[in-house]
């Protein structure tokens, strides 16, 4: 069996994206700048496309700008409001530890550069409150970025409450919506959202491609100089195929959302249960307040690469938050601010689901996670350790 | 290319020696759970020779690899030998791997001597010959 449960990861293209996008390789290639019919076809499509997700989104087409992706869009969104802060002496930011690191790294580059950020703190289930950003909020803050739906343990943030504060104190408020766009409904002026980042690959588009929502009003930097492309916020010459892949895809994503969400959450919490049995186990992240695909567990006395090596051996793409797949000492920041310790969050493993996802291939999940997991702990000392009672249970 | 070779993988599922050894003459654990590794080595030793090796591995698929690799190059051979085990014999034998997991191979080195430390710990009279041996 092969069963792909990486969809936080990326996903596979929708058949209605790849069929939008080929005539604009093929027919329609012209550049969108160019005078002639094939230039301003593709031109058509892009600002048709653009209706349509600036429609998704409860938005104004002239408030969405393309680009590249998600880390373009993050990128973009905050060192404009960064630049609109700085110009009027305010130089305070506030996000959460759980961040992409899109949005950490162009935090941490701020703050270099003399910018103070308060991380608010998610706790133990992985969310935000607002009155604790109502708190960290002062005089002189510029920005509030918060994540819309975190890409590790799924959870959803209190977005609209988040949104209203800072609308009322007149704070740009940014939120990274990789994860959400396409998945859970999303209104930018009901959200009170200033600056919104999304990309097509999370919901059946082509990659590097993106957008940013950025409202009537909000001044935005340039990252790419150099032509009046995207009214002269973004040079380049157009990814029109991408773009008008994009528009379809979340087209398709949001038009069949309630379905394929409501199919999802029972997936999801089958999956959940399932996984629960595997004693020393747990959740990660709040158990409802999460994307309808996503499930986080960390199982305790062994270690994430090899559990998802094994996992591939038996057909199972999945991911972990362990070191050694993220490539540095530490596991995912994010389990360690939702509390788990080190030796924990080493053993994590993210199942995202996709649409095409069966009962089947969940419960295959489930008998094979049991397994490996079975397997490794049979000659991890640590395991030996714990039961053994020579240390304690974290889990 | 694969993140590891053929023969990582294969160490990694289907390790070599794994388990205790109740009663062994040299017992040696290094790493720690938060940095996401731990190797255990047992070792039982006659003549002067390791006669059987046993391990336990909380990591990744090259620290599994690395010490499943280790117990073979030195079951059968002289203590001698076993203490001249070098990570880089490990990750050769291996053929090789990703150089941000030498520390593997370097771990499984270090588990070995370890174990060698607490036999000799245990049987000073050993200690003494071996420094004889090098006068």
């Amino acid at each position: 069996m092969k069963i792909y449960a990486d969809n936080a990861a990326t996903t596979k293209m929708s058949k209605t994206a790849i069929a939008a996008m080929m005539p604009y390789m093929e027919e329609y290639f012209g550049n969108p700048s160019s005078l002639y019919t094939a230039g301003q076809k593709a031109k058509e499509a892009i600002e048709s496309a653009r209706a349509t997700v600036a429609e998704l989104i409860g938005a104004d087409p002239r408030e969405i700008v393309f680009t590249s992706g998600g880390s373009e869009s993050d990128n973009q969104a905050i060192l404009s409001a960064a630049a609109l802060g700085r110009a009027a002496g305010k130089r305070h930011i506030v996000s959460d530890g759980i961040e992409h690191h899109a949005v950490l790294h162009t935090l941490k580059k701020l703050e270099r550069e003399g910018f103070e950020v308060t991380y608010l703190p998610v706790h133990e289930n992985g969310i935000v409150r607002p009155e604790e950003l109502e708190n960290a909020l002062r005089e002189d803050t510029c920005l509030v970025s918060v994540m819309y739906a975190n890409n590790e343990i799924g959870t959803v943030q209190p977005i609209c409450e988040i949104g209203a504060r800072c609308r009322q104190r007149g704070i740009l408020f940014h939120t990274d919506a990789v994860q959400a766009v396409g998945h859970i409904p999303i209104n930018v002026a009901k959200d009170h959202v200033d600056l919104l980042s999304a990309s097509a690959h999370k919901f059946h588009g082509p990659k590097g491609v993106g957008f940013l929502y950025a409202r009537r009003g909000v001044k935005l930097s340039n990252l790419i100089e150099g032509g009046a492309q995207e009214r002269g916020k973004r040079a380049g010459t157009e990814n029109v195929p991408g773009i008008v892949a994009m528009s379809a895809a979340m087209r398709e994503a949001v038009e069949k959302m309630d379905e394929n969400a409501q199919k999802l959450i029972t997936l999801r919490d089958y999956l959940i249960a399932g996984l629960s049995e595997i004693p020393h186990s747990a959740l990660n992240g709040d158990a409802a307040r999460r994307l309808p695909s996503n499930v986080n567990f960390c199982f305790e006395g062994i270690e994430g690469e090899s559990l998802l090596l094994l996992l591939d051996d038996l057909g199972i793409a999945a991911s972990s938050g362990s070191a050694c797949t993220s490539g540095s000492l530490d596991p995912s920041h994010v389990l360690l601010a939702i509390g788990r310790v080190h030796d924990v969050a080493h053993g994590s493993l993210r199942l995202s689901l996709g649409e095409d996802t069966t009962r089947e291939e969940v419960d295959y999940i489930v008998e094979s996670v049991k397994n490996v997991v079975e397997k490794l702990r049979s000659f991890s000392p640590v395991w030996r350790d714990l039961t053994a009672g020579k240390t304690k249970f974290y889990l | 290319m694969a993140l590891y070779s053929e023969k990582v993988m294969d160490h990694f599922r289907n390790p070599r020696n794994v388990g205790v050894i109740e009663d062994a003459d040299g017992v040696g654990e290094v790493g720690n759970a938060k940095c996401g590794d731990i190797m255990k080595m047992y070792l039982k030793i006659e003549d002067d020779t390791i006669r059987d090796v046993k391990f336990e591995t909380f990591g990744c698929a090259s620290a599994v690899a690395s010490s499943s690799m280790a117990t073979e190059l030195i079951k059968g051979q002289p203590v001698s030998d076993a203490l001249k085990l070098t990570n880089k014999a490990v990750a050769e034998a291996l053929d090789g791997l990703p150089d941000y997991k030498m520390h593997c191979s370097v771990l499984a080195e270090e588990a070995i001597k370890k174990a060698l430390d607490d036999y000799y710990e245990k049987h000073p009279e050993k200690r003494k010959e071996k420094e004889n041996e090098h006068i």
